[in-house]
């Protein structure tokens, strides 16, 4: 009997101290906030969306050989000695048009292994996460800022210096070497352009600002 | 009120007919608020902020978006059904709950019928819910479903006692069933309210009345027929649409009706805590509504308190605790005005 009456002793205390309890967190703020209205700072490091500043990438392709998932696409047009495309914002002088080079998001596993070995640091993560789209294709970030008059003027000038440079190399017959370099990048233009990057890159001393990055990709 | 209407409408048909829609016009917006209000207490509760957007302010619009959605609705029933008591059923359900409101005192001025056996009335006229109940669990043709509608019954059947004799402690003192007669016994301040009379004998019929009243309306933790961890969602888990807005609005009906009863019994009705100050029929009116709102925070408030009850635990609660409880009650308040008066 004494058992029975304590049974019930318990069960309206301990409702009451139940009902103390939410009481007070009806009063506590919510931890929920309003997403679109109020967004939560993201970490330093955070890593979302890829952007390029374009005016800074020097075309060495070394971004899209990093990537693990290929989704950087990159061509690259030779200009003429004629055209000086200015320098980077490091110092790097520029040699290459960049007529395309595409990023496709969707395909990105935001891993940021582009983003270290770039010479210019022009290929870089950004706290944006809000790019959703109804269609895939408009994942497709195109980031090259020629226009195709433009790009169609410089395959044009670069073929025709091209030719110059050949008949130049006829009339006077002197190294065997540079005409072989020649005519294989002249052609087609985009797989032609791949070869002559190795050269490039070195003297935008490339390898002196890679090695820092890569202990911390691995670790 | 009555006499007031056909005094100036002459016309005894419209003023009844308006005096029975008075109701109606009172439950729907209150179900439509009361979720809203739900959803919030339970999302603050929960540290949480609940509906925020439609309508603007914290999403005040949120239940009428959702009530005209629920009307859209295709209206299915399932082909393994029975089609007439599946139909039939929300509307009982429903009928017995709105029928319990036309014998509750709104107000000094209002009240739909008054009759002399109005408790009673509403007692018996509520148990027809059960009854829709368990026509919608066994019409839909579900193990879940059925499961619920039993649990209900059985539930229904054990707790309706432990009301009814709680209830009674008070006629008991009144020497009356007519729900506005025992609204002016406890006319003046606050300590006039049943709940603090004959102390402590009717406020533990109050707490009996209130506990034994969530389980008539199977709110938690009484709400082993709904019980939606385990049963879906028991007796309406086939229902969809305009159906299933119904037994939801029957839900809360009920839900007020049962506060409204336990306002009238033993808060006073619509008295005024203080005495004749903000008293009238407005204000009468007003007290009743906001505690009869109290009593449904408070439900909400043990909804997010107390994890649902075994069905043997109910079992216990209700026969071995609530009824030999309630007995004790009945023999000394009788006791108490036999000797004292």
């Amino acid at each position: 009997m004494g058992r029975y009456f304590k049974n019930i002793w318990e069960g309206v205390v301990t409702v009451l101290i139940g009902m103390r309890i939410t009481w007070r967190h009806l009063f506590t703020p919510a931890v929920t906030i309003q997403y679109p209205d109020v967004k939560l700072k993201l970490p330093e490091r955070a890593r979302n969306r890829l952007y390029v500043n374009m005016d800074d990438c020097i075309g060495c392709d070394q971004c899209s050989m990093a990537c693990p998932v290929n989704c950087i696409t990159i061509e690259t047009l030779k200009s003429t000695p004629d055209i000086d495309l200015g320098l980077t914002s490091v110092g790097t002088k520029k040699r290459l048009y960049v007529p395309r080079f595409d990023i496709d998001i969707a395909k990105c596993c935001y891993c940021a292994l582009c983003v270290y070995p770039c010479p210019t640091e022009c290929i870089k993560m950004t706290d944006v996460y809000e790019f959703s789209e109804y269609e895939r294709t408009n994942l497709i970030y195109n980031f090259s800022v020629m226009t195709p008059a433009e790009i169609d003027m410089a395959k044009a000038k670069l073929t025709a210096h091209e030719k110059e440079q050949a008949e130049k190399k006829a009339a006077a017959p002197k190294a065997p070497a540079a005409p072989v370099a020649a005519p294989s990048a002249a052609a087609p233009g985009v797989p032609g352009a791949r070869k002559p990057l190795p050269p490039l890159s070195r003297p935008a001393a490339a390898p002196k600002t890679d090695p820092p990055p890569k202990p911390d990709s691995t670790s | 009120m009555k006499d007031y209407l056909i005094s100036i409408l002459e016309n005894e048909i419209i003023v009844y007919t308006l005096m029975a829609a008075l109701p109606l016009v009172w439950i729907i917006p209150f179900a439509l608020f009361a979720v809203w209000w739900e959803r919030k207490i339970s999302a603050h509760m929960q540290d949480r902020l609940g509906p925020m957007r439609t309508g603007g302010w914290h999403g005040w619009a949120q239940t009428i978006a959702d009530i005209l959605k629920l009307i859209q609705k295709e209206d299915i029933i399932p082909t393994a059904a029975d089609r007439k008591l599946f139909t039939l059923a929300p509307y009982i359900v429903f009928v017995g709950s709105f029928a319990a409101y036309a014998a509750i005192p709104f107000s000094a001025a209002y009240i739909g019928s008054e009759i002399n056996i109005g408790l009673f009335y509403i007692i018996a006229i509520s148990s027809l819910v059960v009854a829709g109940i368990l026509m919608a669990g066994w019409a839909s043709n579900n193990k879940w479903s059925l499961f619920g509608a039993l649990r209900s019954a059985a539930q229904i059947v054990s707790y309706e006692i432990p009301v009814v004799l709680s209830l009674l402690a008070v006629v008991m003192v009144v020497g009356s069933f007519d729900l506005q007669e025992i609204n002016r016994a406890q006319t003046g301040p606050i300590w006039n309210w049943f709940l603090f009379q004959k102390f402590p004998f009717l406020f533990l019929a109050g707490i009996i009345y209130f506990v034994a009243s969530l389980a008539e309306v199977n709110r938690t933790p009484f709400d082993i027929p709904e019980a939606e961890s385990e049963l879906v969602g028991g007796y309406h888990t086939e229902y969809g649409g305009m159906k299933f807005a119904l037994l939801f609005l029957a839900e809360y009906a009920n839900m007020f009706a049962v506060s409204a009863i336990a306002t009238t019994i033993f808060l006073g009705g619509w008295n005024s805590p203080f005495g004749d100050f903000l008293s009238g029929p407005w204000w009468g009116f007003f007290w009743f509504v906001s505690k009869g709102m109290g009593f449904i925070f408070v439900q909400m408030w043990l909804r997010w308190t107390l994890p649902r009850l075994r069905v043997d635990q109910l079992m216990y609660v209700g026969w071995k605790v609530l009824i030999p409880f309630s007995f004790a009650i009945i023999i000394g308040v009788g006791a108490w005005v036999m000797i004292a008066g």
